[in-house]
């Protein structure tokens, strides 16, 4: 069995009054890519959310075995848990370049982070042509991709990946999820990914997790999920 | 025409000083969409710090280049700590509130230091020590160019270019310019959004003590409530110029001094005020989000 990376046992996300999150378990293993999908509304990106301390929870949450509990989140990050936010979380008004110099902020080791670049090019070599635009006139592709690389750059131990696929062209979303299964193959990068579209992602992952409103109501293998009858019904089109 | 360069000239002058104050408001609204009221005061504890730490230093009794520079450093240190301390004690534990709460909160502290500095400093005025002598430089027909205006073009100038230096060329300035965007995405780049909003603050407070100085030696009368009608007129460059543009709180600044002071010399002194607000209405009407500003889409 390979190390458990990231445990969270009965996290609990209000907002107010309203419940978003209303105590899930669930757990990513080294060199895993886990699924938590579901409908809109369903508490996905609230627990990813809460996960990167950008919003208060309740629950134990433990990251390579230490404690995440009431820790700022820039040192969420230095911890090495990363996230892609959901809509992106590009800075439009800085240049490609500087974005992607962002996700390396924290890391001193400037000639690593050049190499880096360069294989981040090697993936989306968009990148590279629009390197000293402003990254508010890329598409929303490029974007994804944008964000995705300067995750990367964050040098992360695990990478929580918020709606990877939202507003995106069929195809680009293909290509998205090809790199996302070849980072982890072929870096053994962890990946926690959140979705809506549901087939996409657990045909990408090792194991899902099924959240409605609140709750985990269903787990299981990736394919198993893809194929079972109650997960078909509600997010498959039958 | 020789009457009117003159006129330029002392525009420019007051223009630089509204400039350098009204970047302090926008860095601070680009960061946290505050509107810092207490800003003005900081200017103002600018001028006292000067006024009460020549009591020990004496630089008055030395004037020149090294009492200047002295009396920037000390200007820009307490300026900053002020702003700091207010930062810290005042906006940083409303950071999740509704803006109306912390707006009403830098009214507050605005008028507490006002009026404390009333009751600590006397509500008398007082004179700003003569760090620098001014000298009459150049003679120019009917054009007299003072080494003032020089220093005072030239000092602001050059804060203005450090200040861009360290936004757009540096590490901490891009960091500063991702939470201006989004502090939520900022921590997610492991940048202590926290720590960023303080050096805006001290960015801007610094820029301030710089302004209080240059008007101190200028204009050596200084109060406790000095700091409210330039800390008013900065706030309308920057709102003119739009506010959280840098550039446009320079623009804004500059164009300010510069109507200011032709309304003076060609209509009336009694109208000087009435212009700057007069002129706030009517490029919002036609330009609502200022000058530089842009219309922004409330995110979703």
């Amino acid at each position: 069995m390979s190390k458990e990376i990231l445990s969270v046992q009965d996290l609990k996300v209000n907002y107010g009054p309203i419940e978003a999150v209303k105590g899930i378990s669930f757990d990513v293993y080294e060199g895993e890519v886990v699924s938590l999908i579901g409908s809109n509304g369903a508490g996905k990106s609230s627990t990813l959310r809460a996960l990167s301390s950008l919003i208060a929870y309740s629950g134990q949450v433990s990251f390579l075995g230490e404690p995440l509990n009431g820790i700022a989140a820039h040192k969420v990050v230095k911890k090495g848990l990363i996230q892609t936010p959901e809509g992106r979380g590009i800075f439009l008004n800085l240049s490609v370049r500087e974005n992607l110099e962002l996700g390396a902020f924290l890391r001193k080791d400037r000639s690593n982070i050049k190499k880096e670049m360069d294989q981040c090019f090697d993936l989306f070599p968009r990148l590279k042509e629009r390197l000293n635009r402003s990254a508010g006139t890329l598409s929303g592709g490029e974007q994804q991709m944008l964000a995705i690389s300067r995750s990367l750059l964050s040098k992360p131990k695990l990478l929580m990946l918020d709606e990877p696929s939202l507003g995106l062209a069929p195809k680009i979303v293909l290509q998205i999820f090809e790199i996302i299964k070849k980072l982890n193959k072929e870096d053994g990068l962890s990946i926690l990914l959140v979705e809506q579209n549901a087939a996409m992602a657990l045909k990408s992952s090792h194991r899902a997790y099924v959240l409605e409103t609140g709750k985990i109501t269903l787990s299981g293998k990736g394919e198993e999920l893809f194929s079972s009858d109650a997960v078909r019904k509600a997010y498959l089109g039958g | 025409m020789e009457d009117f360069l003159q006129h330029v000239l002392n525009g420019l002058n007051l223009g630089a000083i509204y400039a350098l104050i009204a970047l302090g408001y926008t860095m601070v609204y680009g960061v946290l969409q505050l509107i810092n009221f207490a800003h003005a005061e900081v200017y103002m504890l600018g001028a006292f710090s000067i006024y009460y730490s020549n009591k020990w230093l004496h630089l008055s009794d030395h004037p020149g280049w090294t009492s200047f520079v002295i009396s920037i450093l000390i200007a820009v240190m307490v300026c900053s700590l002020v702003g700091l301390t207010i930062e810290r004690l005042a906006y940083r534990p409303l950071r999740g509130a509704p803006r109306l709460n912390v707006l009403i909160t830098a009214i507050g502290v605005s008028l507490f230091l006002q009026f404390s500095g009333q009751a600590v400093f006397g509500a008398d005025p007082k004179l700003f020590p003569q760090v620098l002598q001014d000298k009459d430089l150049i003679q120019f027909g009917q054009i007299q160019i003072r080494s003032f205006d020089l220093t005072i073009i030239g000092v602001s100038l050059a804060a203005m270019a450090l200040l861009h230096f360290l936004i757009h060329h540096t590490k901490m300035g891009m960091a500063i310019r991702a939470v201006r965007h989004s502090r939520s995405s900022a921590s997610l780049m492991g940048i202590n959004v926290d720590l960023m909003i303080s050096l805006v603050f001290v960015l801007g407070s610094s820029l301030a003590g710089v302004g209080a100085v240059l008007v101190g030696l200028k204009y050596p009368k200084i109060d406790p409530l000095m700091g409210m009608l330039i800390g008013l007129k900065a706030f309308v460059a920057a709102v003119l110029g739009g506010i959280g543009s840098l550039p446009g709180a320079v623009v804004g600044g500059l164009l300010m001094g510069l109507s200011e002071e032709m309304v003076v010399a060609y209509l009336s002194s009694t109208y000087r005020d009435a212009l700057a607000f007069g002129l706030l209405i009517v490029i919002l009407v036609f330009r609502p989000s200022g000058l530089f500003g842009k219309y922004e889409v409330e995110k979703v």
